[in-house]
């Protein structure tokens, strides 16, 4: 386990040294962004000023030793656009983004589990088939194009729920939180709907197959053999087994989650880190860019490797020294 | 056990003739059991036609600002232009025909996802019989490089690329690619794998052809089936994240409008109840991707030889 673990971390670092060299060449290179952050009006003389100050005179492998020794203390450069070092401006946009990304994955588990178990523990009934026709609607249906359609009939025509923003929130522990006040939630219920869709398809088919598959199992005929009900051999025995491939693709797909939430951070004007990424790729602000995608990257590894530690928890047939990635 | 006998004779012959009707009709005989799915392919052989004869049907080029009028700006499904043209589909800000420009669009989406599925077939199964024939560091690399990139979600790698890269369309084909590939890479290495230990492959190794042929003639073929499964839902993939990125601007230029270009140009209109600019665009994008997918659900289960009765 020990071993694993330190062969992982030190994986990970090789992963986000490459990923780092790879973002920070390739974002050098396109644009300048000189051209949009100094007005066309300046004269030489301030145009090479603001050069040397943001640093972009020098050749980029010094640039970008420049960057990796700041990196490693923490400081991942100023933004251009808000002249607020770029890491701080992820990290306080960061609870949002948390926030429905957790929200989304809580309406995709309390929807799709149990729609899951009702269509592998009847898959012919008709019921079971609408259910499967929705979750292939729901890998279908672009993110984004239903976010709009929320919004259109929910905000627009019904006027039930706001279409934008956060609404009002609450400071817990200096994090400022929407799920505790009740404008806060009708403002949170649309977005995290919309993010949620996609999971709650794939939900519903991994507890699809993992019900039908353990139906069939010796232990379930067993487990009715003495004379259990069919609630307890379902919600007791079958329902353990059933969650193991669930909580492992569900934790993996918590990274993806916030990473799709660029989509619906974007449609709803949530103000998260998606919505940040977005707007620093469209005014070419390098650090933000440069910065988000490691702090995603990091979460990404760490996230990975929490699953691979639950999964053997959760499963002991799991040997993680026998695991190769 | 005598109550199933007279299943399996009537069973028998049914099978027998089976064995005799080409590969090719069997497979077609198997994939119209599913109606819906034939739904899903009659589906796609009507997109695939509306987009290769988007300038014969279309009732106006929606690019030549000739046929324009801004007096038919944003003008609501059905109505007449100044001209008695009828808008079926409404118009957007610039007077443009909606249905027009949905037509043309949909050949922009398609060209794109099936440009950069094929691409990235071509790669990713090549690096997949690489992985799989040769085996050892090869493999280990090849393979390493597939789990890494499919650990992360795809949309954050083309938003990576994307900011990399730069904008344009042979861009985003780019970056679709280098998404996608792993997925075909992976999927073929795996039934190479069993392919190369069978005696077949054994027998052409021993008449000394070269392992570009073994590989490419033998070996592919072989592996085939998986690989379209793979495909038809990569291009459906690729659809939906090309439409994705044009939709946050990122994507492509605005000389090419896409469908994902054209609802986000709708986006704006959408809080003042102007909804046909992005809500049509958005029907013809389901229709799309539903029915690539409705179809690569049924080859999955077609060409799946676990589940052949």
């Amino acid at each position: 386990m020990t071993v694993f673990l330190i062969r992982r971390l030190m994986q990970s670092v090789v992963v986000l040294f490459v990923m780092s060299l790879i973002v920070f060449v390739g974002v050098y290179a396109i644009g300048n962004p000189i051209d949009i952050l100094i007005s066309p009006e300046a004269d030489q003389m301030e145009r090479e000023r603001a050069i040397r100050a943001l640093g972009l005179d020098l050749p980029l492998w010094e640039q970008y030793a420049v960057f990796l020794q700041r990196a490693v203390l923490g400081d991942l450069g100023r933004s251009f656009a808000f002249s607020t070092p770029a890491l701080q401006l992820i990290v306080e946009r960061m609870p949002a983004t948390l926030e429905l990304a957790i929200a989304a994955m809580g309406i995709s588990i309390a929807i799709g589990i149990p729609l899951g178990m009702w269509a592998g523990f009847r898959p012919e009934s008709v019921a079971g088939r609408a259910i499967m026709a929705g979750s292939i609607l729901g890998f279908s249906l672009p993110t984004f194009w239903v976010g709009l359609m929320l919004i259109m009939v929910f905000a627009v025509h019904l006027g039930w729920l706001p279409s934008t923003g956060r609404g009002e929130t609450v400071e817990v522990f200096g994090i400022r939180l929407s799920i505790l006040t009740r404008d806060g939630i009708a403002h949170m219920i649309l977005p995290a709907f919309n993010l949620a869709l996609f999971k709650m398809a794939l939900v519903i088919r991994l507890t699809r197959a993992g019900m039908r598959e353990n139906l069939l199992m010796d232990y379930v005929k067993f487990a009715r053999a003495k004379g259990l009900s069919t609630g307890r051999v379902i919600f007791v025995h079958v329902m353990k087994n059933i969650m193991i491939p669930v909580v492992t693709i569900l934790g993996l797909e918590l990274g993806s989650v916030i990473a799709f939430a660029v989509v619906t951070e974007t449609i709803f004007a949530w103000p998260g880190m998606g919505k940040l990424i977005i707007d620093s790729i469209n005014q070419l602000d390098r650090p933000v860019i440069v910065a988000y995608l490691l702090v995603t990257v990091s979460m990404f590894i760490i996230i990975n490797l929490v699953v691979d530690i639950l999964y053997s928890v959760l499963d002991p047939r799991v040997r993680l020294k026998e695991m190769k990635s | 056990m005598t109550v199933t006998t007279p299943d399996r004779v009537a069973a028998e012959p049914v099978e027998a003739t089976a064995a005799v009707v080409s590969p090719l009709r069997r497979f077609w005989i198997e994939f119209r059991e599913n109606r819906v799915a034939v739904a899903g392919l009659a589906g796609c052989l009507l997109v695939v036609a509306l987009a290769l004869l988007a300038p014969l049907i279309a009732p106006q080029n929606p690019y030549d600002l000739t046929q324009l009028d801004i007096m038919d700006g944003r003008l609501e499904p059905g109505s007449k232009s100044m001209d008695g043209m009828t808008f079926w589909l409404g118009t957007d800000d610039q007077g443009r025909d909606m249905l027009s420009g949905i037509l043309y669009g949909i050949r922009i989406s398609l060209a794109v996802g099936v440009a950069s599925g094929v691409l990235a077939m071509l790669f990713g199964a090549s690096m997949g019989l690489l992985a799989a024939y040769f085996g050892g560091r090869v493999d280990t690399l090849i393979m390493r490089v597939v789990d890494l990139q499919l650990s992360f979600p795809a949309i954050l790698l083309a938003l990576i690329l994307v900011a990399v890269l730069g904008q344009g369309i042979d861009k985003i084909i780019i970056a679709l690619v280098a998404v996608q590939w792993a997925y075909y890479a992976r999927t073929i290495r795996g039934t190479a794998l069993v392919e190369r230990r069978k005696e077949y492959i054994e027998a052409a190794q021993c008449l000394a052809l070269g392992h570009r042929r073994v590989v490419f003639r033998h070996l592919l073929p072989n592996c085939l089936p998986p690989l379209i499964v793979v495909g038809t839902v990569q291009v459906a993939h690729a659809i939906a994240l090309e439409a994705t990125l044009s939709f946050l601007g990122i994507g492509l230029p605005i000389t090419e409008p896409s469908l994902g270009l054209l609802i986000a140009n709708g986006f704006e209109y959408m809080l003042s109840g102007k909804y046909w600019i992005s809500f049509f665009p958005g029907v013809a994008l389901l229709l799309t991707i539903v029915s690539i997918n409705l179809v690569g659900d049924q080859l999955r289960d077609v060409l799946n030889p676990r589940l052949r009765k």
